[in-house]
């Protein structure tokens, strides 16, 4: 087999995912990753939630350190110095990929919205086997668009906690919203095992269900089964 | 051109290297100083856009104060003045009139108590009641020349020391500490007098204090010089 050039479209192929949305992906990708890495580091300098003296949240890592290769940074200030210089480029990446979805009206069929909520319930019954056809779906199937909606609404949440716990008196309204300084740095860490979870799922669906769609979010190009467009 | 195979194979290949040279890595020397050019960028953004003079940390109720509220210095030992008769504050740098102010003098003078919430760069916090003369008040009595931008205030704790923005330092809840939880300041949190301020994280609250100069440079500090935030402000 030749692989055939990238830029252009061989025959069964489409145009699926525009230069914006992979450059978005990947670099979240990287960006997240030296996040939960630094952020894990950062933990470990008090590894529990809530006043001091208690009582405190429940946390299965209460008073436990993430092994070595999981933590960026070496030392906290190590740590806090990647975390408070890389979110900048996160948010900047994550506003790029938004105003993508707005400018190219991509966001109709990303959204989950309350007419999907039959679709969804059908498409789990597919994964369930209660149904052996695969429910029509549009470009994504209304799990994905959950999915997907879900993530930029816990990007979102990541970020407003992230800022309610580094200026908890100057932002204290956004800190007050999260029920105080240890609640959103206790909501803060848990954004990580979402994202965490969130990426494993991802990962398995795509190589179990679509794995051309992997080729896609790296050429822009597609030759799956899935329809391209809604 | 690079075409598909060896562009996974490079990327599969970067991104171990790179997890590889994760583990506890600080950025290295290429990479480090522009992590603290950043640092340095933050420290702007809280202090000309997010840090406003007027606006005041919430207080709490005494019911409200921690049991506990661990305490810090670099020393082996708990620092101690040999000699707390003869103690003074020196208020010295670009100021009109040097003072020295012994303990007795700072009492005589306004008096701030709040109870508040003490917020760690580790993460944990703490609330606990403080007295003590705002240090705007000492800046009156002293009269800093106009091109006076920062203090730096230093300890007897092993040369422990902090340099603050003047603007952060003139809050009305900055203050001189005496007094902590309606006793005098203990020797484990910073005796006979302390930093306090519920706008910045812990480590810019120099204890054990000797000396508040004002300067038109800004000074370095103990932590802040191996890495921490310098302005670190909540």
């Amino acid at each position: 087999m030749t692989a055939s050039p990238a830029s252009a479209a061989a025959p069964g192929q489409v145009k699926r995912h525009h230069w914006i949305v992979r450059l978005t992906h990947w670099a979240t990708f990287a960006l997240l990753a030296a996040m939960v890495t630094s952020g894990l580091q950062i933990y470990g300098a008090y590894a529990r939630f809530g006043e001091r003296g208690g009582p405190y949240y429940v946390n299965p890592f209460q008073d436990r350190q993430f092994p070595g290769w999981s933590r960026l940074g070496g030392w906290l200030a190590g740590a806090l110095n990647w975390h408070f210089a890389l979110v900048w480029p996160l948010v900047t990446v994550g506003l790029l990929y938004l105003s993508y979805l707005v400018a190219s009206g991509e966001w109709r069929s990303l959204l989950f919205r309350p007419r999907d909520v039959r679709g969804a319930i059908e498409m789990q019954k597919y994964y369930l086997r209660l149904r052996k056809d695969h429910p029509a779906q549009g470009k994504h199937n209304p799990l994905q668009k959950l999915a997907y909606t879900f993530i930029v609404f816990l990007g979102v949440l990541a970020i407003l906690t992230g800022f309610a716990i580094y200026k908890p008196v100057q932002l204290a309204w956004l800190t007050a919203l999260f029920g105080g300084f240890q609640a959103a740095r206790y909501w803060h860490f848990w954004a990580v095992w979402l994202f965490v979870g969130f990426t494993i799922v991802h990962v398995v669906l795509v190589f179990t269900v679509d794995p051309a769609s992997f080729r896609a979010m790296i050429s822009g190009w597609y030759r799956g089964r899935f329809p391209s467009h809604d | 051109m690079i075409d598909r195979r060896d562009f996974f194979r490079l990327a599969a290949g970067a991104g171990t290297a790179s997890l590889a040279a994760a583990c506890g890595w600080d950025g290295g020397n290429a990479l480090r100083p522009l992590l603290l050019d950043v640092s340095r960028l933050n420290d702007w953004v809280g202090e000309k856009i997010l840090f406003s003079r007027n606006r005041l940390a919430r207080q709490y109720d005494l019911s409200e104060r921690s049991a506990r509220l661990p305490s810090y210095f670099i020393s082996r030992v708990t620092p101690m003045l040999k000699d707390p008769a003869a103690w003074h504050l020196q208020v010295q740098g670009l100021v009109r009139r040097p003072q020295a102010l012994s303990l007795d003098d700072l009492q005589r003078m306004p008096r701030t108590t709040y109870t508040i919430k003490h917020h760690c760069v580790e993460g944990w916090t703490a609330i606990a009641t403080w007295q003590g003369v705002p240090v705007s008040a000492v800046a009156e009595r002293c009269e800093p020349l106009p091109e006076a931008r920062y203090i730096r205030f230093d300890s007897f704790d092993s040369g422990y020391s902090n340099g603050w923005d003047l603007a952060s330092a003139m809050h009305p809840q900055t203050i001189l500490a005496y007094g902590m939880n309606d006793n005098p300041l203990p020797p484990a949190h910073g005796a006979p007098l302390r930093l306090y301020s519920p706008t910045k994280l812990g480590y810019k609250l120099t204890k054990y204090l000797v000396s508040m100069t004002f300067t038109a440079e800004r000074p370095g500090g103990y932590w802040e010089d191996q890495g921490y935030p310098w302005f670190a402000g909540l």
